[in-house]
């Protein structure tokens, strides 16, 4: 398939984690995905959405960034926000690891993301932001 | 109480919408919580058989709930756990925490 690109922004409510993950298994529908691929990369978009949300804004309401790209059978995906970034980006990687447990966060987030994708990579600043560039090659 | 919470006996079921995530599991949790206060509940059912998604927030609800039952002595069970959510709850470990039901007892 030839490349294909797209961009949404959207504000950091909880409401959107489902809007945003439906709208990623839509554009990933045209790769032919398997049912459980979809879910795959729907489970994945929304722990990073749901960890910008959280973590990124603490629950502000500020804008989030979804760029994902079909690249011959692989989707690949960047999930951007402007908010406080991790400090110990390792740290916030160790499953059951995390800062809200008054929230009842499981610490599973990144854990979900690197299972359900082939790759995940972490770029970070505090008190600039933090960018989640994932891929998965779509076997269908 | 609405159609999600259901009392059976000393059982609290819960109707897990159709998707569970950090949005919907805000809910839950104070609705949940409220309902353990008022009622006798010895037990927590989630009952799947309407949720097609759950992510690492369900996870964080469900063992929420099982801390807090833990605490009053009781428990807390999943039934009707369609093949995704039960890879989800494979990964996170949760089917070690929580007896999993394959249909009504």
């Amino acid at each position: 398939m030839r490349e294909n690109n797209m961009m949404i922004e959207f504000d950091s409510r909880s409401e959107n984690e489902g809007f945003a993950r439906v709208a990623v298994a839509a554009f990933v529908t045209l790769l032919n995905p398997t049912l459980e691929e979809i879910e795959d990369v729907k489970t994945a978009v929304s722990e990073a959405v749901t960890n910008s949300i959280i973590h990124g804004y603490g629950e502000r309401v500020e804008k989030i960034l979804l760029k994902a790209a079909i690249k011959e059978n692989t989707i690949y995906l960047e999930i951007t926000d402007y908010g406080c970034g991790i400090e110990n980006i390792e740290k916030a990687m160790e499953p059951m690891y995390t800062t809200r447990p008054d929230l009842e966060r499981s610490g599973m987030g990144f854990a979900f993301m690197e299972a359900f994708m082939d790759e995940i990579h972490i770029e970070s600043e505090v008190n600039k932001g933090t960018t989640i560039y994932m891929n998965k090659k779509i076997m269908g | 109480m609405n159609q999600i919470f259901q009392i059976e006996g000393e059982t609290l079921r819960i109707m897990v919408p159709k998707d569970l995530d950090h949005h919907n599991c805000i809910s839950i949790r104070e609705m949940a919580d409220s309902i353990m206060m008022q009622e006798n509940v010895r037990e927590i059912l989630f009952d799947f058989q309407n949720t097609e998604f759950m992510d690492s927030s369900g996870i964080g609800v469900i063992v929420g709930r099982y801390k807090n039952m833990k605490c009053l002595g009781g428990t807390v069970a999943a039934i009707h756990v369609n093949q995704r959510i039960k890879k989800i709850f494979l990964l996170s470990g949760l089917s070690k925490m929580i007896m999993i039901y394959e249909q009504e007892a």
